[in-house]
């Protein structure tokens, strides 16, 4: 039987392997070859400029604009949705009042859970054009609207959202977060229903408040999926390229007004697709993928605990 | 609420001689947050309705005239026209649905079918090289497309020059761009779990005679049905909210090229072009046909898109 196995396991390797390596492994490792070039994309000649991609990168303003915006994202966009799924989670699974010792969501949890997560399944279009429609600076949209009605804003002067060069990235961060929750609520809910009831039961038996068993339990026993939910945001928070391309003014790819929504991989998209400066914007995908990476490692290593077995 | 927490049984010994103790107990852990408790729940609500007021109020604006939309965010449609529905899917939103469809049709078979093969190769066969390759595909799921981007352009445009079937702005080609890029995740996720299942009834099959490759299809994969389901659902959200490879990869060469664009792309070309510019309406209808699919869709398999997808992320 033996002989048979080789080819068998060539057989069924081959074509996933060929595919991958075609259409992944090669660009990856090309990109850092171009990332070397002067390359304008659209003919095949190329001279070998060393690290000057690199230093241009670093001493462009724009550039490090956006890279202070992905930061930016990087540190709001993981720990506001977080602790949003979080809270919802914990309400939804052991926040009710009553029942059976007392541990079991609030009532309508499962209507809760279909809606909040609603959002993940549309398409990253009708996400844009839907808060395009919601942040109009007129009193056409539905949060002027809902401002105006409540008296906080002058209609006159209605406040511009996506225009606004200070406001423009936390409008897009809201959208991410308010698309971004329902999944991390799914994700947490199923991590806490694997926990057994008899430790909330006993934890209450021994007098413990809810916020109490929030922190002393719920935390402690879902710090790994918190840590996969983790680097998943971040993993997102350094692209953000549907949403910032389509909803921030600019003419190519966003990013406006005055590159102060500026990220990365709109970035890359406008020096690669308009400008045609491909060996440049390589020089940024590599960036953004030693950041992608330090970040990884990072969040792994720090928040590593010890593993809680249950 | 005294009544109820009676009937616990948590532990059964106390029930007659606890009887006064414990409910107070339960009492105190459930009230222990009263005005949390009206706060959770009164914020539960209020992002229940920042879900549901804007999906209803586009709903609602493809109804409206251009001036309505535009004059105020609280006016309510006069007439219930259908004119604006129409005049979207004149747009081509058919054809976007149409070509979404059949590139994932072909990328989710084809993302399903190579890797579970790699993943059940991987898991269950010692080779030389097989670390090497595991460790391979799962290094590539922590990579950003970005870093592949440019080089992965002009790969796809000498495709195309081998065969135009496979090229820029066509269907083969993102199919196949789509599979290897869901191949990382699909593979790392489908090793686990063929690793977990008994090895006892594939030997079994084994001893009666059957081939490896049958063995695969016919007892290994029914075998990991629960876990090709996680992962496909995975997959299918993945591929159907991609929008930057499609973008890249699907423009139109020259104007007699047909329009391949994918849905989320294609929704986004018709808002920025200004075909749409003094059409609200028609621009809000377009999004009421591309969500209505979905919605559908996703209500029917809720249950299930919820579970595939946490036991997907979790492992």
């Amino acid at each position: 039987m033996r002989h048979r196995k080789y080819p068998f396991i060539v057989g069924f390797l081959i074509v996933p392997v060929a595919l991958y390596v075609l259409l992944v492994i090669w660009p990856y490792l090309q990109t850092f070859g171009y990332s070397l070039t002067d390359w304008s994309g659209a003919s095949q000649q190329m001279n070998f400029i060393g690290l000057r991609n690199y230093t241009t990168l670093f001493g462009d303003n724009v550039f490090v604009l956006a890279l202070e915006h992905n930061l930016l994202l990087l540190a709001v966009l993981p720990l506001a949705t977080i602790l949003l799924a979080l809270f919802f989670a914990f309400m939804l699974n052991v926040g009710g009042r009553g029942g059976t010792g007392g541990v079991q969501g609030v009532r309508g949890a499962g209507f809760y859970k279909v809606v909040f997560f609603f959002p993940q399944v549309l398409s990253v279009a009708i996400l844009s054009v839907l808060f395009q429609g919601v942040y109009r600076t007129d009193q056409g949209g539905l949060l002027n609207g809902v401002l105006v009605e409540l008296g906080v804003e002058d209609p006159n002067r209605p406040w511009q959202w996506l225009s606004d060069p200070n406001l423009g990235l936390w409008c897009v961060i809201g959208v991410l977060v308010w698309s971004g929750v329902g999944f991390y609520l799914v994700l947490f809910s199923a991590a806490m229903q694997s926990v057994p009831k008899d430790i909330y039961e006993a934890a209450l038996l021994d007098g413990a408040k809810r916020g109490q068993t929030f922190f002393r339990i719920t935390l402690p026993l879902l710090w790994e999926t918190i840590q996969t939910a983790w680097v998943y945001l971040a993993i997102a928070a350094m692209d953000c390229f549907a949403l910032v391309s389509t909803m921030t003014p600019g003419k190519f790819y966003g990013g406006g007004p005055d590159h102060r929504s500026e990220i990365l991989s709109t970035l890359l998209m406008r020096n690669f697709i308009t400008y045609g400066k491909a060996g440049y914007a390589c020089a940024m995908g590599v960036v953004i993928f030693f950041i992608t990476l330090i970040l990884s490692v990072v969040a792994l290593r720090v928040t590593r605990r010890e593993k809680i077995e249950f | 609420m005294t009544i109820h927490t009676d009937t616990t049984g948590a532990v059964p010994a106390q029930r007659g001689t606890d009887r006064t103790r414990r409910p107070s107990q339960a009492q105190r852990f459930a009230d222990s947050g009263g005005i949390l408790n009206v706060f959770s729940h009164g914020f539960l609500a209020l992002w229940a309705l920042m879900i549901i007021v804007p999906l209803f109020w586009i709903v609602l604006g493809s109804f409206k005239t251009n001036a309505q939309i535009g004059s105020s965010a609280w006016t309510w449609p006069g007439n219930w026209h259908f004119d604006a529905f129409a005049r979207a899917w004149d747009k081509g939103i058919g054809g976007f649905f149409a070509n979404t469809v059949i590139v994932l049709a072909g990328s989710l078979t084809l993302t399903m079918l190579l890797g579970a093969m790699a993943a059940y190769v991987l898991a269950r066969y010692e080779f030389p090289g097989n670390r090497v390759i595991y460790y391979f595909f799962v290094a590539g799921a922590m990579f950003p497309v970005y870093l592949a981007l440019v080089p992965l352009f002009f790969m796809v445009k000498n495709l195309g020059q081998i065969s135009p079937l496979l090229g820029l702005n066509s269907y083969l080609g993102l199919i196949l761009v789509y599979t290897a890029y869901s191949l990382p995740f699909t593979v790392f996720f489908l090793y686990a779990f063929f690793r977990s299942l008994p090895t006892a009834v594939h030997e079994a099959a084994m001893i009666d005679g059957c081939s490896h490759t049958r063995a695969f299809f016919q007892v290994m994969v029914p075998m990991a049905k629960s876990g090709l389901i996680s992962v496909f659902i995975f997959n299918v959200l993945g591929q159907w909210n991609q929008y930057l490879l499609p973008v890249t990869l699907m423009q139109q060469q020259n104007s007699s090229d047909p329009d391949h664009s994918m849905l989320a792309q294609g929704l986004m070309n018709l808002a920025l072009q200004s075909g749409y510019a003094s059409d609200f309406p028609g621009l809000f209808a377009g999004m009421t046909i591309a969500m209505l699919p979905v919605l559908v869709v996703y209500l029917s398999f809720q249950r299930q898109v919820q579970a595939g997808l946490t036991s997907a992320t979790l492992k």
